[in-house]
């Protein structure tokens, strides 16, 4: 191991990403592009769903009815149709994504015999806002109900008030259930598994493919000189791209941040240990660079965006898939982030995920170091 | 005869291509491996449904009244009672840990307000790190609540008036959740994905098929033969056409086979759909090749377009709560178009009648791309 040979070759690469500018640039923005996309544009909070309703009664009471769903703005009146085929045709365009239909009994009904039902036609290709959509629906009609029911009550003098019981809800950690603090650890997560793994995944590939690797082969640099060279200035990157991340999260978005710092970038430098092994240890292998990027892709963009509890909640997947996410880094990463960020758990309690994320280090850090052979063909 | 020559060429340069794509197993595994694995884990992995949220009790009250509302949470599908505390830090520390999401404080006098007709409130902690799965858990709370109450009022009346229990006025709210009855996450995903996928694999190879011919050189040698430009980008995206259709054949077969989306509509709108937006994502892919100089650009400046592309196709949050400018802006997003034309046909098994918008925008997008793309191709190979 010579010093010198390893500051020859981080020299020699960081030239290389020197000479093209933009990639470099793009590298950058990447993640602020990402951040302002879930701060402003992506929402997971399902609101103003746009509501169709058809009143087949056409009464005082089943206008009050109707007047709940104007009120809020979970929904959204953007169709008042005069017959039923008119909603199928609403909810078949897209006009729609909910259509509440009004009996013709519905006054009556609700006064012969006390019971009345309204339907809900729901647009479930979007099974997510459908399901959403449903509790709201849900909500407004049984907050209805039980406005009649003490209306009834009190003209009959059968007493006091609706046994009303409210839930007063302490939202935790992200007190406006603003889904861009969520979403910024998993934001970083997914960036430095991009930086880390995409990027270093072609730098050997590329070497095999134009057949630079020859010329490095026959000079004096040894293997694990060739490897500490040529990662040290993605590692840099990648550091660079957790700051800019975290900053622009909490300093723009107001994103909070309770832990400390130095773990933060601690275990980022750990997370980024590992992809930037992957992606070294994948361009060993796949010599190609097409190949190298999709398996990149596959091996790091997708677990990180699907299984790594970022979007998804992992405890809700099937258990053969839970225990998948066993093995995977971003996991942890993801985990320690959100803590970090929202909950400023202690260290301590953290014990658990930094352990398990240096084991995957530790087991890649090898398993790169191994695969790479100074060798022809 | 000059067209016999173009014909020609073009076939051959198809072949080139072919044999160049499909030589090794490692890059024939590369054309379906991935898009295969994606779906498969996109299918089961992917689900926004939150089933079942652990939940903490914390009875001070200790009444009937008390009892009863914790019984409506054990009873409820959404809930499953992870611990009944005993002391109040408790609920703190375990809502640190992570070992429930929700927290329930009954406050001694629970039952004497909700006896004495006030409304009786109930202190609830949720761990909202997760925003959309405490809002879910929220709504389901709230569905819990609502539902005591009602038991509750029925309870009442029948002991002080139980001749007018049946006249108690009421409204249901019968829900109907169309195309999807089962409100099934795979079904909502399957043809988003099916979309993400084609637009990255095909914009990808595409790219990097002629940015690697620059890089390593032969596309000078390409380009002293007697092909004609137009003829040589015929002959490149031409191939990567057919391997798209390929994909989306299988990609469609293992969502209706093995996950068992149905697919109502006519399989040739499918076809339509599919191929239109095919050559969406060959024009991206050729424009990204005049765009870049090596792979590595290439492949940079691709994640670049399709992470807000995926982000803003209303594949995994509705569009219609985005901001009103992302939500024109969404319209240039070809992506957008494939999502909602797959799972309109998918499931809801319209036609042409109802989808011709987005078919028209998608086609105009693409004709614009191809253009645009080959227009610059040919003066970045001069």
């Amino acid at each position: 191991m010579s010093w010198t040979r390893i500051v020859a070759m981080t020299r020699k690469e960081v030239l290389q990403i020197g000479r093209d500018p933009r990639s470099l640039l793009i590298i950058l923005v990447i993640p602020l592009v990402q951040l302002f996309i879930f701060g402003y544009a992506v929402n997971l909070d399902v609101k103003h769903v746009p509501l169709c309703i058809y009143d087949r009664d056409g009464t005082q009471a089943s206008q009050d009815f109707l007047k709940h769903f104007q009120a809020t703005d979970y929904f959204n009146i953007v169709r008042v149709s005069d017959s039923y085929s008119d909603v199928v045709r609403n909810i078949d365009h897209g006009v729609c994504s909910v259509a509440v239909v009004v009996p013709s009994q519905f006054a009556e009904d609700l006064h012969s015999s006390g019971q009345a039902s309204v339907q809900a036609i729901l647009d479930a290709s979007d099974s997510n806002s459908a399901t959403i959509g449903m509790g709201y629906a849900q909500a407004i009609v049984q907050s209805y109900s039980s406005e009649i029911q003490v209306a009834w009550q009190e003209e009959r003098g059968l007493g006091a008030g609706a046994p009303n019981i409210t839930f007063e809800p302490r939202t935790w950690f992200n007190e406006d259930l603003e889904s861009m603090a969520d979403l910024v650890p998993g934001v970083v997560a997914m960036v430095m598994a991009v930086v880390g793994a995409f990027l270093t995944s072609l730098t050997i590939a590329r070497e095999w493919e134009r057949g630079t690797m020859e010329q490095l082969i026959s000079t004096p640099v040894g293997k694990l000189e060739i490897q500490i060279g040529k990662l040290f200035p993605y590692f840099v990157i990648g550091i660079a791209d957790t700051a800019i991340c975290s900053g622009t999260a909490v300093l723009w978005f107001g994103v909070p941040f309770r832990g400390s710092w130095v773990v933060l970038f601690g275990c980022s430098m750990l997370f980024l240990l590992v992809v930037l092994s992957l992606g070294y240890f994948i361009s060993v292998t796949a010599k190609s660079q097409l190949g190298a990027c999709q398996m990149a892709l596959l091996a790091t963009f997708l677990p990180t965006f699907l299984l790594s509890g970022f979007i998804f909640p992992i405890d809700q997947m099937p258990v053969v898939v839970q225990w998948i996410t066993a093995v995977l880094p971003a996991r942890y990463y993801v985990s320690i982030l959100r803590n970090v960020f929202l909950k400023g758990t202690e260290v301590r309690l953290l014990a658990g995920d930094i352990m398990a994320l240096a084991a995957i280090a530790v087991v890649l850090v090898v398993l790169a170091t191994r695969s790479f052979k100074k060798r022809l063909a | 005869m000059k067209i016999f020559e173009t014909f020609e060429r073009i076939r051959q340069m198809i072949k080139k291509e072919f044999i160049q794509t499909l030589r090794d197993p490692h890059t024939r595994w590369l054309l379906f491996g991935p898009a295969l694995i994606q779906m498969v884990v996109f299918g089961y992995a992917a689900t926004m449904e939150i089933k079942h949220v652990s939940l903490a009790v914390l009875d001070q009250d200790n009444t009937q009244e008390s009892r009863e509302l914790i019984s409506h949470f054990s009873a409820s599908r959404y809930f499953h009672i992870a611990k009944y505390a005993t002391r109040r830090d408790e609920l703190r520390t375990g809502i640190d840990r992570g070992d429930f999401l929700l927290a329930v404080e009954i406050d001694s006098g629970f039952a004497q307000r909700l006896r004495d007709g006030e409304g009786a409130t109930v202190q609830v902690i949720v761990d909202s790190s997760n925003s959309n799965t405490a809002l879910v858990a929220l709504g389901y709370l709230s569905q819990v609540g609502a539902n005591f109450a009602q038991t509750y009022q029925i309870d009442r009346m029948q002991r002080i008036a139980p001749q007018l229990v049946s006249f108690v006025p009421r409204v249901d709210l019968e829900a109907r959740p169309w195309f999807n009855e089962g409100l099934l996450s795979e079904w909502y995903f399957v043809p988003g994905v099916l979309g993400n996928l084609m637009l990255i694999l095909i914009m990808n190879l595409t790219a990097f098929a002629v940015v690697r011919e620059r890089e390593i050189g032969t596309l000078e040698q390409v380009m002293v033969t007697p092909i004609r430009r137009w003829e040589f980008i015929l002959g490149k995206t031409v191939p990567f056409f057919l391997i798209g259709c390929f994909d989306a054949t299988m990609l469609t077969l293992v969502g209706t086979l093995w996950f068992g989306v149905p697919l109502r509509g006519h399989i040739a709108v499918l076809a339509i759909g599919v191929m239109v937006f095919l050559l969406a994502a060959l024009g991206l892919g050729l424009l990204l090749s005049t765009l870049a100089a090596t792979q590595q650009q290439a492949m940079i400046t691709a994640f670049f377009f399709t992470m807000p592309m995926t982000s803003l196709s209303g594949f995994g949050t509705p569009i219609s709560s985005m901001p009103p400018f992302f939500q024109k802006l969404s319209y240039f997003n070809p992506l957008r178009h494939v999502v909602l034309i797959l799972r309109s046909i998918f499931l809801k098994g319209v036609g042409l009648d109802v989808l011709w918008p987005d078919m028209l925008l998608m086609a105009g997008f693409a004709i614009f791309m191809l253009s645009v793309s080959v227009l610059r191709f040919r003066k970045s190979i001069e």
